[in-house]
C-alpha cells in the first residue's frame, strides 16, 4: 500500500511556487535573505505605495515556508503547491 | 493540474483590514521588516488552527501594536498603558472560558506596567502574555527602554547605554521563571526562519496551556525594530542573533504545565439580587419593632457622649456598645473613634452622638452631655468640654477626684478593681456601663425605659461580641457588678 502511494506520487509532478502580492509587500527584504534556495529577488519596479517589492524568479521553490514565516505581512507571500498529472 | 495553498494568509486575520487607514487594506501599518507583523501572523495562525477565535480576547497595549485590533478576527480590547494584565485578570475571572492574550511591548510590560504584569504572573492568572522585546521604544521614536542592551545607542543614550549610569537590561523571562505560579516561560527570537519556527511552537504551547486552564504562560520574543535601530533586514537579524541573544539567551525557562491541575476559581456572580445580599447582608433586628420610640425625657434631644482613656482599656468598644444600644432602639447614631498609631498604651477617645434627628457632624468639641473617662490625661483634657449639668463618670481606681463645678453630676466607679475581681481589666468598660445605667435611671429614665436599658445592653453586647460567647457572659456579669457597686455606694453615702 505504502509502496503504491510512493510510486503514485513519484509519477505525479509536484512543484511549489511563491506567489507575491505586489501591493502588500513593503520591500523589507526579509524573505530574500531567508530563502534557502535564493529564488526570491528584489524587483526593480515600485508598487502602489512606492515600495520596491520582492519577486519570484519562477523556478526552484521547495515550499519550505521560510519566506512566508519571516514575512511581517499577513498575505504578501503565499506558497502554492502545484500538482501536475 | 491542481493548486493548493501550503502557506497562506492566516485565517485568524480579517480578510481585509477595513479599519486600517490608507488605500491598501490587506497589509499592516507596521514599518517594513517589523517584528510585530511576524509575531501577529504566528498568533493569527495559531488561534485559527486551535479553533479558539470565538473565545479569544487579544488585549492591545499602548505602543506600535496599539492597533492590533484592526487585524485579528477575534475579540479585542484596547487598554491604558501597561494595564493589560490587570484587564486580562478581570476578563478571565469574570469569564473563565475566554482565552485572554495580553500582547505587550517592552515599554508597556517592562517599564510602566511591570507591577501589573508581575502581580498577574504571581497570581497565576489563566492567560498568556506575548512580550515583544525589541530593546528600544519604538512608537515614540527610539528612546532607551529597560531592555536596551549595554552600549546600545538610542535617542536618550547617545553614547550607548552605560551600565554604570543606567544599569543592566531587565531580564523579564528569568524573573518570571523564578516565581512559583507561572507554568510556562520561554524566550524566542523573531530573526531567522529557524528561530521563527521555534517561536511558532512557543505561541501554540502557551495558547494550549491557556485552553487547558493551566495558568500563566509567557513567551518573550526578541524582535527587530529596523527603523529605530537604523538597520536593514540582514543587519537586523544579525543584531538579534549576535547582540541580543548573548544578552537574552533563548530557550525554555520553565515548563511545568503537565504537573499542574487546571485552575478552578470561584465562579463570578451576575445576579444583581444575589450580589446585593452578599454585600449588604440582612441584619436580624432584635427586640423592638422599627417604630419603637423611648418615652423618657432624656431622649427628646440630641445626646453627645465623649469617652476617653488609654488605648486597650476598651474605650472604643464601650463607645461602640453605647452606639449599638442606640441603634437597637431606633436612634440615629454616630461613632467617631480617635486614637494614636499605637494599638495599646496611647490615649484613645471616641465621640458618640445619639439623636432622633439626622446627625450633622459626628465631631464633639464642646458641650458634651455625658463624659466617661478612664484615665487621668483624658480627665484633664475633656472635663472642660462637659456641658452645664452634664454627667461625668470616671474610674476612681486610677483617677483622683476631679475639681469641677457643683452643677455637674459626678459618679466615681471603682471600675478597674471590680473588673479585676471578675477576671480581667478588659471588663472595666462594662462595669462603667453598669454605672451609667444607674446614673441615668435615677434622674432621666421613666420606669419602662429603666427596665429596657438592661435588656438593650444585653442585646448590644451580643451584637458587639457576636462570636465570643464567654466574653459576652463575663461582660454581662461585669455590667451587673458595676450597677450593684454604684447602688451600694449611693446607699452608703445616704
Amino acid at each position: 500500500m505504502l509502496v503504491q502511494t510512493i510510486m503514485k506520487n513519484k509519477t505525479k509532478q509536484v512543484k511549489y511556487q511563491a506567489v507575491i502580492a505586489a501591493d502588500e509587500c513593503k520591500g523589507c527584504e526579509r524573505c530574500v535573505n531567508a530563502c534557502p534556495k535564493s529564488v526570491l529577488q528584489m524587483g526593480r519596479e515600485f508598487n502602489f505605495m512606492g515600495f520596491p517589492y520582492a519577486v519570484y524568479v519562477g523556478e526552484g521553490c521547495i515550499g519550505c515556508g521560510a519566506c512566508f514565516y519571516t514575512c511581517p505581512e499577513p498575505g504578501a507571500i503565499t506558497i502554492v503547491k502545484v500538482t501536475g498529472d | 493540474m491542481t493548486e493548493t495553498i501550503v502557506h497562506g494568509r492566516p485565517k485568524g486575520f480579517f480578510a481585509t483590514f477595513e479599519r486600517r487607514p490608507g488605500p491598501i487594506k490587506k497589509n499592516m501599518h507596521y514599518c517594513p521588516g517589523c517584528g510585530h507583523g511576524i509575531l501577529q501572523k504566528l498568533i493569527a495562525e495559531a488561534i485559527s488552527d486551535l479553533q479558539i477565535q470565538d473565545k479569544t480576547i487579544i488585549i492591545s497595549p499602548v505602543g506600535c501594536s496599539v492597533f492590533s485590533y484592526y487585524y485579528f478576527d477575534c475579540f479585542g480590547i484596547s487598554v491604558p498603558h501597561g494595564r493589560a494584565p490587570a484587564t486580562a485578570t478581570g476578563l478571565v475571572r469574570s469569564n473563565p472560558d475566554s482565552i485572554v492574550i495580553s500582547y505587550q511591548g517592552d515599554g508597556d510590560l517592562g517599564a510602566i506596567g511591570f507591577n501589573n504584569f508581575i502581580q498577574a504572573a504571581n497570581r497565576g492568572e489563566n492567560m498568556c502574555v506575548f512580550f515583544v522585546n525589541n530593546a528600544v521604544y519604538g512608537m515614540t521614536g527610539g528612546q532607551m527602554a529597560p531592555t536596551t542592551l549595554p552600549g546600545q545607542k538610542t535617542l536618550t543614550s547617545p553614547y550607548g547605554r552605560s551600565t554604570d549610569n543606567e544599569g543592566y537590561p531587565l531580564k523579564v523571562s528569568e524573573m518570571v521563571a523564578a516565581l512559583d505560579s507561572p507554568v510556562y516561560v520561554e524566550r524566542a527570537a523573531l530573526s531567522t526562519a529557524k528561530n521563527i519556527l521555534a517561536a511558532r511552537k512557543a505561541v501554540r504551547k502557551a495558547l494550549r496551556n491557556t485552553i487547558d486552564r493551566k495558568g500563566f504562560s509567557m513567551v518573550e520574543f526578541l524582535a527587530g525594530c529596523p527603523t529605530n535601530l537604523k538597520l536593514d533586514a540582514k543587519a537586523m537579524n544579525e543584531f538579534i542573533n549576535n547582540r541580543m541573544i548573548p544578552c537574552f539567551p533563548l530557550g525554555c525557562f520553565k515548563d511545568i504545565a503537565d504537573e499542574r491541575d487546571p485552575i478552578r476559581r470561584p465562579a463570578g456572580i451576575y445576579d444583581r439580587k444575589k450580589v446585593r445580599e452578599l454585600l449588604y447582608p440582612v441584619r436580624v433586628e432584635k427586640g423592638v419593632p422599627p417604630d419603637f420610640r423611648n418615652n423618657s425625657e432624656i431622649f427628646q434631644k440630641t445626646r453627645k457622649i465623649k469617652l476617653g482613656g488609654f488605648g486597650g482599656q476598651g474605650v472604643l468598644s464601650l463607645g461602640k456598645m453605647i452606639a449599638t444600644m442606640g441603634r437597637l432602639r431606633n436612634f440615629n447614631v454616630s461613632w467617631l473613634p480617635s486614637y494614636g498609631p499605637e494599638m495599646r498604651g496611647g490615649t484613645a477617645n471616641c465621640s458618640v452622638i445619639i439623636s432622633r434627628k439626622t446627625i450633622g457632624s459626628p465631631v464633639i468639641d464642646k458641650n458634651c452631655n455625658l463624659l466617661i473617662v478612664l484615665n487621668q490625661p483624658s480627665m484633664d483634657k475633656f472635663l472642660p468640654e462637659l456641658k452645664q449639668n452634664g454627667v461625668l463618670i470616671y474610674d476612681s481606681t486610677t483617677i483622683a477626684k476631679p475639681d469641677c463645678s457643683p452643677d455637674k453630676i459626678v459618679y466615681a466607679v471603682d471600675a478597674s478593681n471590680i473588673a479585676k475581681k471578675i477576671g480581667s481589666l478588659m471588663y472595666a468598660n462594662s462595669v462603667i456601663l453598669g454605672a451609667l445605667a444607674v446614673a441615668l435611671d435615677s434622674y432621666f429614665l421613666t420606669p419602662a425605659d429603666q427596665a429596657d436599658f438592661d435588656r438593650t445592653f444585653e442585646e448590644a453586647i451580643m451584637d458587639c461580641f457576636s462570636n465570643k460567647e464567654t466574653i459576652i457572659k463575663l461582660n454581662i456579669e461585669a455590667f451587673y457588678a458595676g450597677k450593684k457597686a454604684v447602688i451600694e455606694s449611693r446607699a452608703g453615702k445616704k
